[in-house]
């Protein structure tokens, strides 16, 4: 008898209590059935359902739990809870905005659309597209690509390669701050020398201005490519007598190559969503101009801007249509950059 | 500095370590090197001159306008750049660029350091993996879209909320609300909010993904249950890097533009109420008083933006302090 006593009693000294794994799905279901019951006879709003169910959840999971399996248990399916809740309230409005986007942009995101500018239509009326928005866009970042990524790939390499002392020191420092610089600070920069020298907006300005927001980004993720690059690379080179120039250049970059290319994607797709620059250098314009030293330019972003404070619905679509090309942009450039990144993963030392 | 150190004490022969010496006598030796050293601290040396450069201009600028202001520019409550006497003032900018990122900063905060904790710890692996992509991707989408669904989709869905709080927390003077457009600077934290979340969530992410395993272990072989490890072992391992992560989020708040200019329908005015329309920022007065301001109306806006620069300077100044005491002690940890 007393053996069975015992048997009986391990279990419960060794593991307490515990609530069945399908228990949460109950209290949801059951919190969600009484809020539905609840908000559809005092009439509330869905949102206000949702509000109840989820209160009604909380109370319901903390009181069981705490009658069956105790106090701490109940706390940690609380915050179990509190966690769930809070990650599909954040999906409500991030879902909100692709969801958006998409079923409005495609509305009038076609070939037309793609291929005409804005010059014989005015905010008012349908058509027109965003081809000069287009290429301003592509050649304002394409400049701005061209000066930050050798600037930011070569502090990248002094840093890593050659950097001791103060300098590579005010270097690192000023570089995180410059990572934080307001994306309108830089545009009135490049303002201030254009009041200096008495200059009309033009797209190369904006670029100058891109350049100042992706330097310390390419820096960033370059430095951090270069140091996964093994040591023992560089000393075998060095090893065999290759001078440290061609070492950097033909060992340590051909093996983080990859990982570069992909962090100047990235911060490709960071500056070609950049508006305010763009607005207070390049100024916009409803004609084609492929020419980005001389007379405004229009981009992408401005375009979005520009069409959602003209206030009409036709100008509202285009706005859309717009937001949808560029993010779709960008997105591809951060698919493809991540792509890239795994496939030409330094492969570090066994 | 070690080195100078080592070269200016009394030791006769050889001073520097010999892999020191090597190096510096090669470097000087090779025409290739010495050009390559130069271009790359040449970049370098470059960005810390264009650093130098944004402040020296735009205090240039600044002075020019500043010289003239007949109002105070601190205080004043209004910004005439086209008039004479001009008369501006950073005031109303000052309240809501700060209000607005703390109400960025309170909601997004804790809503993503749960979803950081969610994905490293509560989410099943299957889900974990996709959704911390997208979470990527979304820290990527343009401010600008961010502002076209704010104006269109968050601002119209406001309405039911403010009535909600205008009828129960309205007493407080807060919350009260005229039934205007909610264009207000409430509406406009939400949105910097929601702006936020994928970058503080990103960081916060690979900051809980490296605490160490065996504190987590050791919590949980002591019995702590989910929740009692991570109170215990990943928050106070990871509340240097959420702190840092938060201030980056706010830096971002602070200096964004068209999002705020989008949804908010200025004015010059301190509001006692989030909820009516009014107010401004730095960077949306910029953007939205840039089109019609005379060259002068332009040097005012640079002197509004030297502040936004010194407040985002001070801001990830102290993020990046913050970050670099704490490589000191996880180097202990490692």
């Amino acid at each position: 008898m007393s053996n069975a006593a015992i048997a009986e009693k391990r279990p419960s000294t060794l593991r307490g209590a515990s609530l069945p794994r399908w228990s949460p799905w109950a209290i949801a279901a059951g919190s969600a059935a009484v809020a539905v019951a609840i908000g559809a006879g005092a009439g509330l709003t869905k949102v206000q359902w949702g509000l109840i169910a989820g209160l009604l959840f909380l109370i319901a999971t903390y009181a069981i739990a705490a009658t069956v399996e105790g106090r701490r248990q109940a706390k940690d399916r609380i915050a179990t809870g509190l966690v769930w809740v809070a990650f599909l309230v954040a999906l409500v409005p991030l879902i909100s905005l692709v969801w958006v986007t998409v079923v409005r942009g495609v509305k009038v995101l076609d070939v037309y659309f793609l291929t005409h500018s804005m010059g014989l239509v005015a905010d008012s009326q349908p058509g027109g597209g965003i081809y000069h928005a287009i290429i301003g866009s592509l050649e304002q970042v394409g400049l701005a690509t061209i000066i930050a990524a050798p600037i930011g790939v070569l502090t990248a390499i002094y840093l890593v390669e050659y950097g001791r002392g103060r300098l590579a020191q005010a270097v690192t420092f000023f570089v995180d701050v410059m990572t934080g610089v307001p994306s309108i600070v830089a545009g009135l920069f490049i303002l201030s020398l254009m009041l200096i020298f008495d200059m009309e907006p033009f797209g190369f300005a904006g670029s100058l201005a891109l350049a100042i927001l992706m330097m310390p980004v390419v820096v960033r993720s370059t430095e951090e490519m270069l140091k996964l690059v093994p040591n023992e690379l560089r000393e075998a080179s060095l090893a065999l007598g290759v001078p440290k120039w061609r070492t950097i250049l033909k060992v340590v970059l051909p093996t983080s190559i990859g990982g570069i290319t992909t962090g100047i994607m990235l911060a490709i797709a960071r500056i070609a969503g950049e508006t305010a620059p763009v607005l207070l250098l390049v100024f916009g314009n409803r004609f084609i101009n492929n020419n980005p030293f001389s007379g405004p330019q229009q981009s992408l972003p401005l375009y979005v801007y520009q069409q959602y404070a003209a206030g009409n619905d036709y100008a509202y679509d285009r706005a859309w249509a717009a937001s949808l090309a560029l993010i779709a942009f960008v997105m591809i450039l951060n698919l493809v950059a991540r792509a890239i990144a795994r496939w030409k993963a330094p492969k570090t030392g066994r | 500095m070690d080195t100078t150190q080592i070269t200016d004490a009394p030791p006769p022969t050889p001073q520097p370590t010999p892999a020191e010496q090597k190096r510096n006598a090669r470097g000087a030796t090779r025409p290739g090197d010495r050009i390559f050293l130069g271009l790359s601290r040449g970049s370098g040396i470059l960005l810390l001159v264009i650093m130098a450069a944004i402040a020296v201009f735009l205090t240039y600028r600044a002075s020019l306008a500043l010289s003239k202001n007949h109002g105070n520019f601190l205080t004043t409550f209004e910004w005439n750049t086209n008039v004479t006497p001009p008369s501006f003032g950073i005031a109303v900018l000052a309240y809501g660029t700060v209000i607005s990122s703390i109400i960025a900063m309170v909601l997004a905060v804790p809503v993503a350091v749960a979803i950081a904790l969610f994905l490293t710890h509560y989410a099943p692996r299957r889900l974990a993996g996709p959704i911390a992509y997208v979470v990527d991707l979304l820290a990527a989408v343009p401010s600008i879209v961010y502002g076209l669904w704010g104006a269109l989709i968050l601002v119209p869905h406001m309405t039911g909320l403010f009535g909600w709080l205008n009828d129960f927390f309205g007493w407080t003077g807060v919350f009260s609300w005229d039934q205007g457009a909610p264009r207000s600077l409430l509406t406009v934290g939400i949105l910097l909010a929601v702006m936020i979340l994928p970058i503080i969530t990103n960081v916060s992410r690979e900051v809980f993904r490296q605490v160490p395993q065996m504190h987590e272990e050791a919590a949980l072989a002591l019995g702590a249950t989910r929740w009692e490890v991570i109170r215990m072992a990943v928050l106070p391992f990871g509340r240097s890097g959420v702190i840092s992560a938060s201030m980056l989020g706010l830096g971002r708040a602070l200096g964004e533009t068209m999002a705020v200019a989008t949804v908010l329908s200025p004015d010059f005015l301190i509001h006692g109420s989030l909820l009516n329309p009014g107010g401004g920022t730095f960077a949306q007065n910029i953007a939205s008083k840039f089109s019609e301001a005379t060259e002068f109306g332009r040097d005012a806006l640079i002197a509004s933006g030297l502040v936004l620069f010194v407040i985002t300077l001070l801001v990830n100044g102290a993020a990046r302090m913050i970050i670099a005491r704490r490589k000191e002690y996880s180097g202990a940890n490692a």
